[in-house]
């Protein structure tokens, strides 16, 4: 899987870093962090709950 | 279980469709909206849509996402007229029945009334893309702006007009905008902040009547002055959509009373997002909550609570939500009440940078911050830990 973050999109919002805080992470200057770009099967269900609790929508999950 | 009807075609119904297909429900799944468009966000309506910056085509969440593979059948522009529980039927205004063996009720909320309307061109409410295209179409006319209602919607207008060079006037009973929400002090600092850019508040008044010759022309207050306009926006507050299930036998009461897994009284209906009023088991309240993360979490919890019954989770939910104001974002965790103790915890109001802690009966109530996304995130934990106020304000609860 690779994570792909619309950063235009993005408000820092920063729900996806609750859902998967191993793939996210909302630093002190404001912005988003990608953790791990190309997480592994066992994060799916996490990343997919980011994305769709990002209010924004600013996550997309690639399947290559 | 065949066939799932789910009446509400935004946020929450779309949700409980995800859901239910997520969790391996392979038979029929019915979405009826009264609205003739697919389901859309509405956070971009008082802001991107409303000057113009985005096109409407960007609000659909299809334009996102790959609604083929929920696999639905779309009932849209045409509103659910009431609804048969014997029967197991939701019946339409145009008379048709459709049946169902699941039913998930997210048919949201309707825009508050002005008391005395007036039959004149140039006054709205704003709920739906239809409102924000109308408004905007408003906006090339260069209006003078009269805002009625200073709740996050009018704000969210007053500010939107502000940075598009309208004059703007808001209008709002309180003494001061969102006092009853978040109290004097943060209050304070939304008023200074408008005051700041421009807006002319008339704050402690309410509007008497409008006039106008067929369009409105000026807005006659309580206490007998007027404000001459050209757009007038409403936002003086919502009403769960729930007039269509009067008689029907489920229980109401300031929306679909549900209990902890947003069930409702009757058997193989559920309710979700703005209409439902549940027993929230993270407070141990009753609440309805009319934010955009409820939609999305509910939905889906209201849809898995249908497919498994009692042996689904409760739903559990910290309330969130957030708004746009100019440079500001706020973003505010758990349930301010106007009497909390506050607490500036961090930054500044005077810079419009802090964060602000609300206390009840010893207990983190609530967090709202304004333009600091990371520290807020550290006390949306622990709002949802619901460690003690003393702890919170002294930053020794883990995490922050």
């Amino acid at each position: 899987m690779r994570i792909v973050v619309d950063f235009d999109l993005c408000q820092s919002h920063g729900l996806c870093t609750e859902a998967a805080p191993e793939l996210f992470e909302i630093r002190d200057d404001g912005f988003l962090y990608i953790l791990n770009e190309t997480p592994g099967p066992e994060f799916a269900s996490k990343l997919e709950k980011a994305a769709i609790e990002c209010p924004t929508g600013a996550i997309t999950i690639k399947d290559d | 279980m065949q066939k799932v009807v789910i009446v509400g075609a935004s946020l929450a119904g779309l949700r409980a469709a995800g859901a239910l297909r997520k969790h391996g429900f392979d038979g029929r799944v019915v979405i009826i909206g009264d609205e003739a468009h697919v389901p859309y966000d509405r956070p971009p309506l008082s802001k991107q849509v409303l000057v113009g910056q985005w096109p409407a085509s960007k609000v659909y969440f299809n334009a996102r996402e790959d609604h083929a593979a929920l696999g639905v059948d779309w009932v849209l522009g045409r509103r659910a007229q009431n609804l048969a529980v014997a029967e197991r039927a939701v019946v339409l205004d145009d008379g048709q029945r459709v049946d169902y063996e699941g039913l998930v009720i997210a048919t949201g909320a309707t825009p508050r009334a002005l008391a005395n309307p007036a039959a004149l061109r140039g006054v709205y409410t704003l709920r739906t893309l239809d409102d924000a295209l109308a408004i905007h179409g408003e906006l090339a006319k260069q209006p003078r702006v009269a805002v009625v209602g200073a709740g996050f919607i009018g704000l969210e207008v007053a500010a939107s007009c502000r940075k598009h060079g309208l004059a703007v006037t808001l209008i709002e009973p309180q003494r001061m905008p969102l006092l009853g929400l978040l109290g004097p002090v943060l209050a304070e600092a939304i008023q200074r902040l408008h005051f700041e850019q421009g807006v002319q508040l008339r704050l402690g008044v309410m509007v008497d009547r409008l006039e106008g010759r067929g369009r409105v022309e000026r807005l006659v207050l309580s206490d007998g002055s007027q404000v001459e306009a050209d757009l007038v926006v409403v936002g003086i507050g919502v009403i769960p959509e729930t007039r269509w299930l009067e008689g029907s036998g489920l229980d109401l009461g300031d929306g679909v009373l549900c209990d902890a897994r947003c069930a409702t009284n009757v058997p193989g209906i559920v309710a979700a997002g703005d209409v439902a009023r549940w027993h929230n088991v993270w407070s141990g309240e009753s609440m309805r909550v009319e934010h955009w993360s409820n939609a999305v979490e509910q939905g889906q919890a209201a849809a898995v609570s249908l497919l498994l019954g009692a042996a689904a989770p409760e739903y559990a939910h910290v309330p969130y939500f957030w708004s746009d104001q100019y440079h500001v974002k706020l973003q505010c965790a758990g349930r301010p009440r106007a009497d909390d103790s506050v607490v500036i915890r961090e930054g500044d109001i005077a810079t419009d940078t802090y964060v602000a802690l609300y206390g009840r009966r010893g207990q983190l109530a609530a967090v709202l911050a304004s333009n600091r996304p990371a520290r807020f995130l550290r006390y949306r934990k622990l709002v949802a830990q619901r460690v003690s106020f003393d702890d919170a304000c002294a930053g020794k609860a883990s995490g922050a």
